[in-house]
């Protein structure tokens, strides 16, 4: 975009920067010359960005047209809404539509698709009280507003909304809130990106470009488990264009150097151990699920989250009696697949026909952050034919 | 005759007698609507107001106006109800001559607050020069609506040998645009979500016949003309590209937009390519005459900031596409559903 003005301040005075300093076409040049020029043409970089975010950015800002052909980017399963089991939505929905709960939930989950041909945005549609919120402070605004209702917060995310979540929780619990509680699907990504290393035979993957979000609240530390035991170099890199360019750069230098290590691109935002404070939170208020199952990579012990038992009363899991189905995908979808990496969006017999962003069938293809969404949205003109 | 109580302006509510077509509603008729928007033809007190002959072919256009909150910073959903149907005439080419509004409001709605919405529409409909001339009003049970809903019409008259449309687009062409865009969509968002900055994001919410008439007054070969609100940029892009059965290239560093929208916009995971402006307009003309339309439109205060944003190509597939100021391509497709902020 072309900027008409300069020097926005909030209200605080704190000056609001790191919108275009990262996303300066000329430094994409450089990096990109040097990436060309340091990439080997005889080998083939097979470089998985985990993060939705970061197949957000490669996809809106063409990044692909900057690589060369040696360079592959394969999307990750780092979308929340991706990675959202079937049944996890009906399971939301049935709160809201049998219990007659009030329903909060982040936007993007209101289009995942769930049985019956539903969503919660046709749930709503329907009757059922679902809120759309940007923040958990919304969720306990409308449980104190709503004294006679039940409100639950349809709690899905990363680590990077755990926190909030176990704020939330702990704000609860202070405030005696008993109409509040939480349809808790909180996941990690470091057991994801064990679950996708971990298959037989091994996998097609010569380095991670590591989460930013995430990573500001779990250190750099977590990943070294992947450089050290499966010798793949992990970059953390930042959710801006350059961030990206630059970390896909690094990547490449450690692999034509034969090292496997975690560097941090993403500097001005990650520190090794994170942010301890927001980790004791989620470590006071949460523990570890057995077993999750994830949209894509199936049941993956040890991957989610689940309150602990002194926060139980805010469980809606165990206040709503609500039992989790699980619910398999459509047989021709290939989410699965490529949410590990082992497909192309296009070699997915529905992608573009019967999956599409107005009617998604599977979950990649719900949020622009899904691999499949991101494809038809900003690339599908890349081999479209007559 | 005897006497009536004046309408309460601060205190006053809506009531379900104010539609009921009974002597209040005859009241909120006299004491606002025919005082506040005062012309000839609504003095005519009839169901219909009876207009003069035009010479030209008409064209008419109506919208609804839904917004909320219903006052924000730069305008109210009095005078954008006013603008956007003088956008939509204009758009087509055409002079606005008149405007109808109806007017769905909810009871308990507060009379300050419509006093404030009519005399809004009254000021921007006589800056535009176009009067409102005939209007409806109805009263629903609260909680039905959603303070006050107002749909106008707009009927104009466009001169011989001008013929604009969305299906006119040719491959060669070049897309023109008035200025920064997201200006009112973020500017509705960011005070319903409560952000604030230094300076507030103010809409961009205008009448624009008379830069219409100055870009038609140039003499420039004129194709499409068409205001990005709803869905924005994008989406009347694509609407284009679909009607024209072409594509678009566009460049992405040539798109003005104010850094505070562009914040904005993160904040809130929003796209401002899908945010709606209310004051902007986008033109297709023959690329030959670009710089010249350019500079008419630049001279004009509502177009300091146009620019030419790219060009028109010949693409089956009806692609929008865009070089990023990455110096990447990809696509500016269609809204699908609702542009919904993204988690991470």
């Amino acid at each position: 975009m072309l900027l008409l003005d300069s020097g926005l301040r909030r209200n605080d005075g704190v000056l609001v920067k790191y919108v275009d300093e990262f996303r300066d076409g000329e430094l994409a040049k450089i990096i990109a010359a040097n990436i060309v020029r340091e990439a080997d043409p005889q080998r083939v970089y097979r470089l998985m960005e985990f993060c939705g975010g970061h197949t957000h950015a490669i996809s809106r800002y063409g990044l692909a047209d900057l690589l060369p052909a040696s360079v592959r980017l394969i999307h990750g399963p780092g979308c929340p809404v991706c990675v959202l089991p079937i049944g996890r939505v009906d399971q939301a929905i049935r709160l809201a539509t049998e219990q007659g709960v009030i329903l909060c939930t982040y936007a993007d989950t209101m289009r995942v698709p769930a049985s019956d041909n539903l969503t919660l945005m046709r749930a709503k549609a329907g009757g059922a009280d679902v809120r759309m919120i940007y923040s958990t402070q919304d969720a306990l605004k409308i449980a104190r507003d709503n004294p006679k209702k039940q409100v639950v917060f349809f709690a899905i995310g990363f680590e990077t909304t755990t926190p909030p979540t176990a704020v939330a929780i702990k704000q609860a619990q202070a405030a005696d809130l008993k109409n509040f509680s939480i349809l808790c699907n909180h996941v990690l990504t470091p057991a994801a990106m064990h679950a996708i290393l971990a298959v037989e035979g091994g996998v097609a993957l010569d380095g991670f470009i590591g989460p930013a979000h995430v990573s500001t609240v779990i250190g750099s530390r977590p990943y070294e488990v992947f450089a050290d035991d499966y010798a793949k170099p992990v970059v953390i890199a930042g959710f801006e264009p350059l961030d990206v360019m630059q970390a896909i750069l690094m990547l490449i230098r450690q692999i034509n150097e034969g090292r496997a290590a975690v560097e941090n691109e993403f500097t001005r935002a990650v520190t090794r151990e994170g942010n301890r404070k927001a980790q004791a939170w989620v470590d006071e208020v949460f523990e570890l699920r057995e077993v999750f199952e994830w949209r894509g990579l199936g049941s993956v012990p040890h991957s989610a989250l689940k309150l602990r038992e002194k926060f139980s009363a805010f469980d809606a899991e165990l206040k709503f009696s609500a039992e989790y189905i699980a619910v398999s995908d459509h047989k021709a979808c290939e989410c699965a697949a490529i949410l590990r990496g082992r497909k192309h969006p296009q070699e997915c017999k529905i992608f573009g026909t019967v999956c599409t962003p107005e009617n998604p069938v599977g979950s990649c293809m719900v949020s622009s952050e899904g691999a499949c969404a991101a494809h038809y949205s900003y690339g599908r003109f890349r081999g479209a034919t007559l | 005759m005897s006497y009536t109580r004046p309408l309460d302006f601060k205190n006053g509510r809506i009531e379900m007698s104010y539609g009921s077509g009974g002597r209040a509603m005859a009241q909120l008729i006299t004491e606002l609507f025919a005082k506040v928007f005062d012309n000839s033809y609504l003095a005519q007190g009839n169901d219909g107001a009876l207009l003069p002959c035009v010479n030209g072919r008409l064209v008419m256009s109506t919208d609804s106006h839904v917004v909320s909150p219903l006052f924000f910073a730069g305008g109210d959903i009095g005078c954008l109800s006013v603008h956007g149907t003088i956008n939509d005439v204009a758009m087509m080419g055409a002079q606005p001559l008149y405007l109808s509004a109806a007017f769905i409001l909810e009871e308990g709605f507060p009379l300050a607050d419509l006093h404030r919405i009519v005399v809004s529409m009254a000021q921007a409909a006589r800056e535009a020069g176009v009067p409102i001339v005939t209007g409806d009003t109805k009263v629903v049970e609260q909680g039905k609506g959603d303070g006050v809903f107002i749909t106008t019409t707009g009927v104009g008259v466009v001169r011989d040998g001008i013929t604009l449309s969305g299906n006119l687009a040719q491959p060669g062409d070049k897309v023109l645009l008035s200025g920064a865009i997201g200006d009112h969509g973020m500017a509705v968002l960011s005070q319903r979500e409560g952000l604030s900055f230094d300076a507030p994001i103010v809409s961009d919410t205008a009448a624009l016949h008379g830069l219409v008439a100055a870009m038609l007054d140039s003499g420039a070969c004129l194709r499409v003309l068409r205001d990005p609100t709803r869905g924005g940029l994008a989406t009347t892009l694509n609407e284009i590209a679909k009607q024209s059965g072409v594509g678009m290239l566009l460049q992405e560093a040539a798109i003005p937009v104010h850094q505070m929208v562009e914040a904005a916009c993160e904040f809130l995971g929003l796209d401002p390519l899908y945010v709606a402006n209310e004051g902007k307009l986008v033109a297709i003309c023959a690329a030959e005459d670009a710089a010249r339309l350019l500079k008419v439109m630049r001279a004009h205060p509502q177009a300091v900031d146009a620019a030419i944003i790219g060009e028109v190509l010949e693409d089956a597939h009806g692609f929008v596409q865009m070089v990023t100021r990455m110096g990447g391509r990809r696509i500016v497709d269609w809204l699908a559903g609702e542009q919904l902020p993204r988690i991470c």
